[in-house]
C-alpha cells in the first residue's frame, strides 16, 4: 500500500480549527452542496478485497476520522496500514468468527452522498445480500483478476438482478497481481456481460482496480493506459439514477389518516403517506382503493406545508375534496391507471428463518401499509441461485432458498409487478407466532 | 417547490425517510414514546416528529432519562420546547432511582451504565412499546449494524445475532407482551446532515452547541468546561478558552471543543473538517474500551 497520507490534525485540544485552509474550503464545499443520495449495495468475502475497496473509497473520499484511522494503523499487523479493518465489526462478530449481517457505511463528495450497505459473503448470504440490495440503486460485485468470475460473483450477480437493482458494477480487483493485463480484464468483462445479458440488468460496468493500491478507485491508473472508463468514485458520483424511480404510475398506500380535531385545524383531515411512485398534484383526480370512489386532490401538504407536487419518496399529507371514508392500507391511485387488485399472490420468494416454508402454511403478509393474512397455495419451484436450475419437485423452501410461491389472501392487495414497480411489487413475510420477518416477495406475472 | 427533475435532495430524502419511518411506528405500535434529552440528535427528531402529524400534535409522549447530570442550559430547552409543542413530558429520574435503591452510584461517577434500568423501569411502569432514539449508524460500529426497527426482548436487551431481516421500507414492528421495539429513525444521518439540516430548517439549539468563552481545565487530552459537576483536581489550572460542545451528555463527563464557531453555519465549517469523531473527540465514557457501546446497547442502552 501506498504510504499513508496524514489530515491536519485539527481537533488538537491546543488549536482551533481553521475553517479558512484549502483543505478546509474542499471539505465545507462538501458539507454544504446540494447533493442526492446513491444507495450502494456491496457483498463478497474479504478474500475477493471488498473490505479493503470499502477501507480505500471511506479513506480517499475522507470519510475516516481521524481517531479511527489511528485505532486502524494500531491493529494493524505489519508495516501497512490494513484499510480492510476499518470495516470491521462487532467484538461478537470478531470473537466468533463470524459476520452478523449488513453494516452501513456513509461516505460524500460534493456530488453525491453515498449510503453503503456491506454485505458479508458466506455465512447467511442470500438473506443478507437481498437485505442490502432491497434498498440499493447500484450494487458492486468484486471479482479477483487471478480467479475470474466464480460461483459466488455469478450468486452476487443474479441476486441483484433478482432484487432489480438498476446499476451493476463489477470491479476486477488485483489487477495488480495479473501484470495489469488487458486481455484478463477483456476476457472477464465479456464472461461478466454475457451473463449480465442472461439476467437482464439494465446496465453493467466493469472496472479494472486495485483497491489495495487505490488504482481507479478515485484517480485513474497510470497502470491501465488501455482503459479509457471511469474510475469506481467517478462512476458512482455520475451514474444516473433519477430515471430508475417510476413516475408514470400514480401510486400513494395511505399510511396514516392526520386529523388535528383542533379549533384551528377543525375540518382538517389529511392522508399521510409516501409516494409510492409517479406525481400527484393538487387538481388532480384521483380513485381510492377498495372502496374505488373517485375525488379530487385539493391540496398536499410537505413538511414545510403546501406542495405543488408530490413525487417518490416524498413523504406528504394529501387532502381530499370529498368526504370519504379512507383508512390506513388504501391506496390513492388515479382512475385510469389503477393497480391490480388481487388476492392471489405470485411471488419469487426469498425464505430467510430455519423452519421451512411449505404448502398450506399460514402467514402473515405486510405489503405497503397493508397487512394481511395469507396460505400458502403452491410452490412453483425452488431455484438454484447458482445455476439458475428451477426444481419444480421441490416441496419446501429452506433457510435462504429461492423460489417461485403462489400465496392466497384474504382480503385483495393493490399489487403491481415488481420489475414495474419496485414499491408496490413487493412484501414481506411474518411468521405471527414467533413475529419474525421469515420472507422478502417480489410480484412476477403468473406463469 | 418545483423540482423539474424530480430529483430531492440528501436532506429532503433522509427527512422523507424519517417521517416514514416515524409514521409508521404512530400507525403499527400501540404506545410509543420518543426520547428526548435537548440534545441536538433528539431536537432534530422531534422537528421530524412534528413534521409527521402537523398540523396535529405529535400523538405519543417525550420521555428524558435525567441522570441529573445535566448542563442547566439544555434543561431548560427541553422544557421550552416541549411547551411550545404541547406534548406530554415525561422525566425518568436516576437521583430517584438512587434514592429508591434501584440503582447504585458508580464509584467513577459516570451515570451511563445505571440510566438503562432506570429507562427499561420506566418503560415498563408506562407501557411503552416502542421507543424512539436518535442513535445513527455513522456513530459507532456497533450502531452501524443495528436495525431502524431494532428488537428488544423484554428485559430489554439487544441481540447483534438475531436482527429480523429488514427489507426495502417495510418495517415489522410486531411484537408479544411485554417486548418492545427501538426505533433510530435518524439511522442513516451523519453529524453534518444534522447540522446542515438544523442550519436549513433554521430549528432552535440550546447555546452550549455554539462557542462561548468558559473556564476549562485540560483532562485526559479534552477540555472540560469547569461547572458544579466539574471542579479542578489537583495539579489541574483552570484557564479561559472559547469552546463549544458537539455532544451533550452527562455535565461531568462531557468535554467541550476548542471552536470560534458563534453560528451554526459556523459549526458546520468545523465539523466539516473535523478529521476526528464526535464520540472520540468528546465522550469519555466510550474511551473505556473498544467494544463499550456494544457491550452498552446488549444491556437495553439506546
Amino acid at each position: 500500500m501506498a504510504p499513508a497520507e496524514t489530515y491536519p490534525a485539527v481537533t488538537d485540544v491546543d488549536e482551533p480549527v481553521d475553517v479558512h485552509s484549502a483543505v478546509a474550503e474542499h471539505a465545507v464545499e462538501i458539507a454544504t452542496a446540494r447533493k442526492d443520495i446513491l444507495r450502494i449495495a456491496t457483498a463478497g468475502s474479504v478474500d475477493d478485497g471488498k473490505s479493503t475497496l470499502i477501507g480505500r473509497l471511506l479513506y480517499d473520499s475522507k470519510a475516516i476520522f481521524e481517531d479511527q484511522y489511528e485505532a486502524v494503523a494500531r491493529a494493524s499487523k505489519g508495516d501497512h496500514v490494513d484499510l480492510a479493518l476499518l470495516t470491521d465489526g462487532l467484538r461478537a462478530e470478531r470473537e466468533q468468527g463470524i459476520t452478523i449481517d449488513v453494516a452501513y457505511r456513509y461516505f460524500a463528495t460534493p456530488r453525491r452522498t453515498f449510503i453503503l450497505g456491506d454485505t458479508p459473503g458466506h455465512v447467511q448470504y442470500t438473506r443478507n445480500m437481498v437485505t442490502g440490495a432491497s434498498t440499493a440503486d447500484l450494487a458492486i460485485v468484486l471479482v479477483d483478476a487471478r480467479k475470474g468470475m466464480v460461483e459466488q460473483s455469478r450468486r452476487h450477480a443474479f441476486l441483484a438482478s433478482l432484487l432489480r437493482v438498476p446499476h451493476l458494477v463489477v470491479a476486477v480487483n488485483k489487477m495488480d497481481l495479473v501484470d495489469w493485463s488487458e486481455q484478463t480484464f477483456d476476457a472477464i468483462a465479456d464472461e461478466f456481460s454475457a451473463f449480465a445479458a442472461k439476467l437482464s440488468v439494465p446496465d453493467l460496468t466493469v472496472v479494472p482496480i486495485s483497491a489495495l493500491h487505490g488504482d481507479n478507485v478515485v484517480t485513474h491508473s497510470p497502470n491501465t493506459p488501455w482503459y479509457e472508463g471511469p474510475t469506481l468514485l467517478h462512476h458512482l458520483e455520475h451514474v444516473h439514477v433519477a430515471s430508475d424511480r417510476n413516475l408514470t404510475d400514480a401510486r400513494f398506500p395511505v399510511q396514516y389518516v392526520v386529523r388535528p380535531q383542533t379549533e384551528a385545524h377543525h375540518d382538517y383531515r389529511g392522508y399521510a403517506g409516501t409516494v409510492a411512485s409517479g406525481v400527484f398534484r393538487p387538481g388532480d383526480e384521483v380513485q381510492v382503493l377498495p372502496s374505488g370512489l373517485t375525488t379530487t386532490v385539493a391540496g398536499i401538504d410537505g413538511p414545510r406545508g403546501p406542495v405543488e407536487e408530490a413525487f417518490p419518496p416524498m413523504s406528504v399529507t394529501l387532502r381530499l375534496d370529498d368526504d370519504l371514508d379512507v383508512s390506513r392500507g388504501d391506496l390513492v391511485c388515479k382512475p385510469e391507471n389503477a393497480p391490480t387488485a388481487t388476492q392471489d399472490l405470485d411471488a419469487l420468494v426469498c425464505w430467510m428463518a430455519d423452519e421451512p416454508l411449505r404448502p398450506r402454511q399460514r402467514i402473515a403478509v405486510k405489503h405497503t401499509t397493508r397487512t394481511v393474512r395469507a396460505m400458502v397455495k403452491e410452490l412453483a419451484y425452488r431455484l438454484d441461485v447458482n445455476t439458475l436450475h428451477r426444481d419444480r419437485e421441490a416441496t419446501e423452501l429452506g433457510l435462504n432458498d429461492i423460489g417461485r410461491v403462489r400465496l392466497r389472501a384474504t382480503q385483495p392487495l393493490f399489487v403491481d409487478d415488481y420489475i414495474r414497480n419496485r414499491v408496490t411489487g413487493r412484501f414481506i413475510l411474518v411468521d405471527e407466532a414467533t413475529n419474525a420477518t421469515v420472507g422478502a416477495g417480489m410480484l412476477t406475472p403468473a406463469g | 417547490m418545483t423540482t423539474p427533475d424530480y430529483r430531492l435532495s440528501q436532506l429532503e430524502t433522509l427527512e422523507a425517510e424519517s417521517i416514514h419511518v416515524i409514521r409508521e411506528v404512530a400507525a403499527e405500535l400501540e404506545r410509543p414514546v420518543l426520547l428526548f434529552s435537548g440534545g441536538k440528535d433528539s431536537i432534530v427528531m422531534l422537528e421530524l416528529a412534528r413534521k409527521a402529524f402537523a398540523p396535529a400534535r405529535i400523538p405519543f409522549p417525550v420521555m428524558h432519562v435525567d441522570t441529573g447530570l445535566n448542563f442547566p442550559d439544555v434543561l431548560e430547552f427541553r422544557d421550552k420546547r416541549v411547551a411550545e409543542l404541547g406534548v406530554q413530558l415525561i422525566v425518568a429520574s436516576v437521583p430517584d432511582a438512587i434514592a429508591r435503591g434501584l440503582v447504585k452510584e458508580e464509584p467513577n461517577g459516570s451515570r451511563n451504565r445505571i440510566q438503562t434500568p432506570v429507562l427499561l423501569d420506566a418503560v415498563e411502569e408506562h407501557g411503552f412499546t416502542a421507543l424512539f432514539g436518535g442513535a445513527r449508524r455513522d456513530e459507532d460500529k456497533a450502531r452501524a449494524k443495528e436495525r431502524v426497527f431494532s428488537f428488544r426482548d423484554e428485559f430489554g436487551q439487544w441481540d447483534p445475532k438475531n436482527q429480523r431481516p429488514e427489507l426495502w421500507d417495510l418495517y415489522n414492528g410486531r411484537i408479544h407482551l411485554g417486548e418492545s421495539i427501538r426505533v433510530f429513525p435518524l439511522s442513516n444521518w451523519t453529524e453534518l446532515d444534522i447540522w446542515q439540516y438544523i442550519a436549513r430548517e433554521q430549528i432552535a439549539i440550546p447555546p452550549l452547541y455554539l462557542a462561548q468563552e468558559r473556564e476549562v481545565v485540560e483532562r485526559h487530552g479534552m477540555l472540560y468546561a469547569v461547572n458544579e459537576f466539574i471542579r479542578p483536581k489537583d495539579g489541574e489550572q483552570p484557564f479561559r478558552a472559547t469552546v463549544r460542545y458537539r455532544t451533550v451528555g452527562d455535565a461531568n463527563l462531557t468535554a467541550a471543543v476548542r471552536s470560534e464557531a458563534t453560528t451554526v453555519e459556523e459549526v458546520i465549517a468545523e465539523i466539516a473538517v473535523t478529521r476526528m469523531t464526535e464520540r472520540g473527540a468528546t465522550r469519555g465514557d466510550d474511551k473505556v474500551s473498544d467494544a463499550a457501546m456494544e457491550d452498552r446497547k446488549k444491556e437495553g442502552y439506546f
